[in-house]
């Protein structure tokens, strides 16, 4: 499978300035209808589409790129994606990139869901919708497990073997034990960099 | 000024959520319902639950919701109000926070707190995929639908809108659920 994660090759962090893969960055219209197109195929989530974009289709990162870049997102506050649109738009072309991203995430699909609020208002049934809606959550959770997966092989290609621990572990204190959100990452957040600061000064020395 | 503006009280309301809405827009949705259902009336149970279900079923991200909360308080310009007040101003935080990690400078330690968050940020990911999954896949015929979509998207590089699609037409058909 993905010929993707043969980027991901590369040391991450060689130079912060670095130019992403593809060294064209889009111009602003082509980013407010890149990020138009992946938000309107996101059905139940534009994750799976915007990492399809941006790291396999037009290669405008490394996969590893995109996972610090999400990441970092991850753990602001407010809608992932939103601000992912915002940075990476910002990042290509400066802040005109990111609300052009921006706006072209959030534009079509406000649109269209204000339309389905005007009909929702009129007609008020949404059994048939709901009954649809089921089939497609199903397998929108099946595209977020293989999300994830693809996310990962970035970390098992090194055997970072610390990185896929405390993932796991904050897999298992959310996912199965289900501990809060806050209690965890208070703890997961200083092991997490206490941890990579040490991998990396032993791969430097 | 006891006629207060439903525009103003949504930008407040969603501004302030949104500060707080660490890990996402699922991550917010119960307090979503707390604040348009039980505190403010702007809508009932069940206009909340047929609201989240639009907001799933529409394409785009999934914090639209609010888009719909805002429609059902104050018409169109409520729509387009609350949407702006959840996703604009944290979007404008983390742009000043991912210029000033990736700023060149001598410090490594922007480089390093990245790379830090980046497992936790998957073992999330992970969490939200169970957890969705325990509440999604209550049959067998679900189960299998979610694990067959996440096998093929994992080894091909299908679409997966087509994936969806399927997912639609089998629930349509009854036979999910």
């Amino acid at each position: 499978m993905s010929k993707d994660s043969a980027p991901a090759a590369q040391h991450p962090d060689q130079s912060p300035d670095r130019p992403a893969t593809n060294p064209v960055p889009p111009g602003l219209v082509a980013l407010f209808l890149a990020f138009a197109r992946m938000s309107l195929a996101g059905f139940g989530g534009v994750l799976v589409f915007a990492r399809q974009a941006i790291v396999e289709q037009h290669r405008w990162m490394t996969a590893d790129e995109f996972n610090e870049t999400f990441a970092l997102c991850h753990f602001l506050p407010g809608p992932n994606i939103v601000n992912l649109s915002m940075v990476f738009g910002a990042r290509l072309r400066g802040i005109a990139g990111g609300i052009a991203a921006f706006a072209g995430l959030l534009l079509p699909p406000t649109l269209i869901v204000t339309v389905l609020a005007i009909i929702y208002a009129r007609f008020g049934d949404v059994e048939v919708l709901r009954r649809i809606l089921a089939g497609i959550s199903c397998a929108a959770v099946g595209l977020l497990i293989a999300v994830v997966f693809r996310m990962m092989t970035p970390l098992l290609k090194r055997l970072d073997v610390v990185a896929l621990i405390l993932m796991l572990a904050v897999f298992l204190a959310i996912g199965v034990v289900r501990l809060p959100l806050q209690a965890v990452l208070l703890v997961a957040i200083p092991v997490s960099v206490g941890a990579t600061f040490l991998m990396r000064r032993k791969v430097a020395a | 000024m006891n006629a207060e503006n439903p525009i103003w009280a949504l930008i407040s309301t969603f501004g302030l959520m949104s500060l707080f809405a660490v890990g996402g827009a699922a991550a917010a949705v119960p307090e979503m319902h707390r604040i348009a259902v039980d505190v403010h009336h702007w809508m009932t149970d069940k206009q909340f639950a047929d609201a989240y279900a639009i907001a799933q079923l529409s394409p785009g991200p999934n914090v639209l919701i609010v888009t719909l909360i805002g429609y059902a308080v104050a018409g169109i310009p409520g729509a387009l109000a609350a949407t702006l007040a959840m996703c604009l101003p944290t979007a404008l935080l983390a742009y000043y926070v991912s210029r000033l990690l990736n700023r060149p400078s001598q410090s490594r330690w922007p480089v390093l707190i990245q790379a830090a968050l980046v497992p936790l940020s998957i073992g999330l990911m992970a969490a939200s995929a169970l957890i969705l999954a325990q509440s999604t896949d209550r049959t067998i015929a679900a189960l299998l639908l979610t694990a067959t979509v996440a096998v093929i998207a994992s080894v091909s590089r299908i679409n997966p809108l087509w994936l969806l699609l399927a997912g639609g037409l089998l629930g349509f058909a009854g036979i999910v659920q």
